[in-house]
């Protein structure tokens, strides 16, 4: 099991806690969603089992060579280009110069963009960043990915393009995903498996299964995305006072 | 690119899995099979992206300044011709060009601007090499920064002028008097341009540093400094300003001895002599060396910079 948590708790200083008892396990190249609205300590949870930060109370398990890491803005380093920022990742972990060209080549193909790694991240469209930095996260080669509302911002036409997209290399790779996200419709499109946080403090409230059914009949998904929207809304009116 | 009708909507004979072609995007699957998918993209990358734009030689950013500075002296020639002053205490344009050529054939304007420019570059050089360490360990270790930022932004207000009585007592009149108040000022202004720069940087590139393994070393050289190098180039650029300035200053109070003959000896001399024209020569040289630093040196090393990481669109440089 790559990544287990028994009773994670987070509090900063004195204020209430974040999260708080968060019982999960993921297993290897398991796609799982985590979903919640804004406040239940998503992103928290995630900087905790990437390591950036410490939990204060509880255990985790997580892989011993860390997690890759996507953000929600590309988060791409404007002075170098596509493919230099790819290979960045790469002599970050250490792999020899001509290794890094070929490999960086590779990736860029693998996101297709192929043709567009002399670029610099403003010459490309929001789109083309999120599928760089996807690149650069696979060029980090951790079995673990963790991906935080990566497209959040981005245009409704590139974002399903960009679901079919991850579905494809996840696929091709076998990578461990956790994807955090807001976007119930996101949730059911991509995970295999969706977990739903509630707010103040966040904790794993329920969790569906999404079969394979679910991501051609899109008649069985609307009915999951509409009962897992009718249980977030519940949570949410329960801040209603 | 509209004359490039790519057919995103059409069906694709070679896409495996006809058995949907219905598409409920959002929920399901949109695209059928992997070339599919490639085409879509290629086709919305291209939507999306810019098209090249060719670099053309902008005459107006030639012609404008050219302008600008033709009508500033026929403006100052209408004045003078108005003969409201004494024309020895207001100079036209073409005495004070007279006085150039002249200056220029005894050979003592090109003595006076290539000893300034020299002391100016050589000053400037040496302050960078100096701040730009000191710079750094400010900007990273908390402590040093804590004791040390308010003295340094003190420094930068106090005007470099302020040295050079100190400077001759311990020097006397040697080139060491000069280099010290060159020092004076550029140093605490570059030293601040750095920590600026270093404040400035998106707290995510740090984090992204960490995401991907960077030791300590590898962020300060390959993530810190070069996100820093727009603020940095900043405080180079008003590093240059000071240091040129203190020149001035110092050469103008500090006369005789060792100290050779620059555009500030120029200008006091001028005043010796109560030579106008000589005082309105030196000042229009001492400007002219400002500006044309500006425009050959930092001008298109920030240009470059600022166009490489896309901050230009939209100002009006």
């Amino acid at each position: 099991m790559p990544v287990v948590l028994e009773h994670l708790g987070k509090r900063f200083g004195d204020g209430a806690p974040v999260l708080d008892d968060v019982n999960a396990t993921i297993g290897k190249g398991e796609f799982v969603a985590l979903l919640g609205a804004s406040g239940c300590g998503k992103s928290t949870l995630l900087n905790i089992i990437a390591g950036l930060e410490a939990p204060s109370s509880g255990a985790l398990e997580v892989p011993s060579d860390g997690a890759a890491f996507m953000f929600q803005d590309a988060a791409l380093f404007p002075w170098l280009t596509a493919r230099e920022n790819i290979e960045l990742a790469l002599k970050l972990r250490g792999v020899g110069k001509s290794e890094r060209r070929i490999k960086a080549q590779e990736l860029l193909e693998l996101v297709h963009l192929g043709t567009a790694g002399d670029k610099r991240p403003h010459e490309l469209s929001g789109g083309m960043r999120q599928r760089v930095s996807l690149a650069r996260s696979l060029a980090q080669d951790r079995q673990l990915l963790l991906m935080d509302e990566p497209f959040a911002a981005l245009d409704a036409i590139t974002r399903d393009l960009l679901h079919d997209e991850l579905e494809r290399i996840w696929k091709e790779t076998g990578r461990t995903i956790v994807f955090v996200t807001h976007n119930v419709r996101e949730a059911v499109r991509l995970g295999q498996r969706v977990l739903l946080l509630s707010s103040r403090p966040g904790r794993v409230v329920q969790e569906w299964a999404v079969t394979e059914e679910h991501h051609t009949d899109a008649g069985l998904a609307g009915q999951l995305t509409g009962a897992i929207t009718s249980r977030l809304r519940e949570e949410i009116r329960r801040h209603a006072k | 690119m509209p004359s490039n009708p790519t057919p995103l909507a059409e069906a694709h004979p070679d896409a495996p899995d006809e058995g949907h072609r219905s598409v409920h995007a959002a929920l399901t699957r949109s695209s059928s099979g992997r070339e599919d998918l490639r085409e879509l993209e290629a086709g919305l990358d291209s939507l999306q992206s810019d098209a090249d734009r060719k670099h053309r030689i902008e005459w107006s950013r030639i012609l404008l300044p050219v302008a600008a500075l033709v009508v500033l002296v026929l403006i100052w020639q209408f004045y003078v011709s108005l003969g409201l002053k004494r024309r020895d205490l207001v100079p036209g344009p073409l005495d004070v060009l007279g006085q150039i050529g002249v200056l220029w054939g005894e050979g003592k304007l090109q003595e006076a601007v290539w000893t300034s420019l020299q002391r100016g570059l050589v000053g400037f050089l040496i302050s960078v090499a100096i701040a730009t360490p000191i710079g750094l360990l400010l900007a990273q270790v908390a402590p040093l920064r804590r004791a040390f930022g308010p003295l340094i932004s003190g420094l930068q207000v106090l005007p470099s002028v302020a040295w050079v009585p100190a400077a001759i007592i311990w020097f006397g009149l040697t080139d060491a008097t000069v280099y010290f108040v060159v020092f004076m000022g550029a140093i605490p202004s570059i030293i601040n341009g750095l920590i600026s720069g270093v404040d400035q940087i998106p707290p995510q590139y740090r984090r992204v540093g960490t995401v991907l393994g960077a030791s300590r070393l590898q962020m300060a050289l390959q993530v810190i400094l070069p996100a820093a190098l727009p603020g940095y180039l900043g405080g180079l650029k008003q590093g240059w300003a000071f240091s040129w300035r203190s020149l001035m200053a110092a050469e103008i109070i500090a006369v005789g001895g060792t100290i050779g003959f620059g555009l500030g000896s120029l200008l006091d001399q001028g005043r010796v002599l109560s030579d106008m024209t000589i005082v309105m020569s030196a000042i229009l040289l001492i400007l002219a060396v400002g500006i044309l630093i500006e425009l050959l040196v930092f001008g298109p090393i920030e240009k470059r910079l600022l166009r490489s990481r896309g901050l230009l669109a939209g100002s009006t440089r």
